[in-house]
């Protein structure tokens, strides 16, 4: 990660800054930076959505990205997966402009992107995975229905190869897709907001999934709205809230004041035994700002 | 009386065997692509494509033009717009395709109100009849449908991906975009060699009615596409010979029969059918 500049406090808090030298710094990351974020300004119509954002991200990251609703999360990810140009800066994945190693790269939506409804299988989705390396007319081998199985294997989906998508639960229909992610043995993965809304056996074992990949070398960056996931199963973290507020380790999440600082005061921070227990605001505050009552940290 | 007689006697007419493999075609290629418009939601667009050939149909008619050329060109073109204006409008995509549905479909009327002499020919595009279809118009039928089908059976994959999760398909380093017009392009031209079958208005019903009663079967992606082929083609065959022994209108016979399919399924389907359990059940993960 891109790390300059640190805060006092607890410091684990690390800021980034803005300037233009975050390629500069490969000491600092570790192996060939798979993504590099540089200078990027981007947003839909004439709304900006993220300013001016530096990210450099190395192999092997779990990268979580963390932020209030409406941060850019989601549009961190899509700049990253090459579904929207950024109005300015450049971005580079895997050492190509977005978009060109697109094989190489598994991006999963959100799971309200989805439509449930759709007649496909469990087996037939983990297959899409495999449809860009087949190429057009090409129908799957073997080998792809090998990855297929083996991917449902590893998110524990095997048994369900026939059922309905729309028919399983949440927490099943996020690990069928990541089980199609799997199946296109990407270098990156890009994953928006693959634990929200699962339970706590299903997130644990997603992470402990993409925990194997990253230690197999493999670069994932996540958006999450569980803080204390981002904290206790990540590595590294990135603080959005239409600019990158901080990048630096994961246990950063948890810093009262960089936490004021993204989310604007809208966190709730509760004394706990071991510490304290933070809670994410999950909820769209977009147009309700100081309206509900929350715990307000500071000034900005 | 005699079953086989029964089922061979109208095969002795050329225009019953022209119009039955015209209906089986026509049913077919509108059935498999009929899973995307279901799939896609565009069975609206579907509707306002197959009233946009009206138009061309005139022009040809009134430049002495091939009627085909100047529908597919109409059709294939309003699909195409209309994928365009999807992307970039800022209103409400429904409205577009309103605006332009009704717009060219008084674009012919208006035309077509100039015509002074003879214009059954013209007529008979809006209620189409597959039982009076030529040979040569045959051939372009079966050659045409031959096209789509082929193109659509080679790219299914993709356009499944793309049509079940198009961010995830474009991340992944499809094509999205160029499908999506592929696949509108495709539906143009479908809807032009379905026309002469059953006509501008009944249309939409031979895209649309057999992939939603397969929907109501069956829940892989595959087999819905061989079912609702497999659908449309006893419909385009029970259809017609009801047309014929009934003398009834062939085009409305075989949508007829698609839609008892439709409420057969509706009632008694496994998937979402009223007497079946209500709804689906998530188990916990």
């Amino acid at each position: 990660m891109s790390v300059t500049g640190g805060r006092s406090g607890n410091g684990s808090a690390i800021l980034v800054d803005s300037r233009p030298d975050v390629v500069a710094a490969p000491g600092l990351v570790v192996g060939e930076p798979t993504v590099v974020v540089d200078h990027v300004t981007a947003g839909y119509g004439r709304r900006v959505a993220l300013a001016d954002v530096n990210l450099v991200v190395g192999a092997g990251s779990l990268v979580a990205v963390i932020g209030p609703n409406g941060a850019g999360k989601s549009t961190l990810l899509k700049l990253i997966a090459g579904l929207l140009e950024p109005d300015s800066g450049t971005i580079t994945v895997l050492g190509s402009a977005p978009g060109e190693e697109a094989r190489a790269v598994a991006y999963v939506p959100q799971a309200e992107a989805v439509d449930w409804d759709f007649p496909v299988t469990v087996g037939e989705v983990a297959m899409m995975g495999r449809y860009p390396r087949l190429g057009f007319g090409r129908r799957p081998g073997r080998i792809d229905r090998e990855r297929v199985n083996t991917a449902l294997e590893t998110v524990g989906m095997a048994g369900s190869a026939d059922r309905q998508i729309g028919a399983l639960s949440g927490g099943q229909r996020r690990r069928v897709f990541l089980a199609r992610a799997i199946a296109a043995e990407p270098d990156l993965y890009l994953l928006d907001e693959p634990v929200t809304g699962v339970d706590a056996t299903t997130q644990e074992d997603l992470m402990d999934v993409l925990e194997a990949e990253a230690r197999a070398g493999k670069t994932v960056i996540a958006s999450t709205h569980d803080l204390i996931c981002a904290a206790q199963r990540f590595h590294q973290a990135a603080f959005v809230n239409g600019r990158i507020v901080a990048t630096g380790p994961a246990e950063m999440v948890l810093d009262r004041q960089l936490l004021s600082d993204t989310y604007g005061g809208h966190v709730l921070v509760l004394p706990d035994d071991g510490g304290r227990l933070v809670l994410d605001d999950a909820h769209h505050h977009d147009e309700s700002h100081g309206r509900e009552p929350h715990y307000h940290e500071g000034g900005r | 009386m005699d079953i086989v007689g029964w089922l061979a006697d109208p095969l002795a007419y050329g225009f019953m065997q022209r119009g039955l493999v015209a209906a089986i075609l026509v049913g077919v290629v509108c059935a498999v692509m009929g899973t995307f418009v279901v799939l896609k939601g565009l069975a609206f667009i579907g509707d306002a494509v197959s009233h946009a050939a009206f138009p061309g149909l005139v022009i040809a008619f009134m430049l002495g033009a091939p009627l085909y050329l100047g529908g597919a060109i109409a059709s294939v073109g309003t699909a195409l717009a209309i994928g365009f204006v999807s992307r970039r409008s800022r209103l409400r995509f429904d409205t577009s395709v309103g605006v332009l549905f009704a717009g060219t479909f008084a674009l012919g009327i208006l035309l077509f109100s100039t015509i002074e002499n003879y214009v059954a020919d013209l007529l008979g595009y809006l209620l189409g009849n597959v039982l009076g279809i030529g040979l040569g118009d045959l051939v372009q039928v079966a050659v045409l449908g031959a096209l789509v089908l082929g193109i659509v059976l080679l790219i299914r994959k993709e356009l499944l991906f793309a049509t079940f999760d198009p961010l995830g398909a474009a991340a992944s380093g499809l094509p999205v975009a160029r499908l999506e017009y592929l696949l509108l392009a495709l539906l143009g031209v479908t809807i032009v060699v379905s026309i002469q079958a059953v006509g501008i208005i009944m249309v939409v019903a031979m895209l649309v009615t057999p992939a939603a009663t397969a929907q109501l079967l069956v829940i892989r992606f595959e087999r819905l596409m061989a079912l609702a082929a497999g659908l449309a083609t006893v419909a385009a065959v029970v259809g017609l010979y009801l047309s014929f022994y009934l003398n009834l209108a062939s085009g409305a016979s075989i949508v007829l029969v698609e839609t008892l399919f439709f409420l057969i399924a509706l009632v008694l389907g496994p998937r979402s059918g009223l007497l079946a359990g209500r709804g689906r059940v998530a188990e916990p993960a």
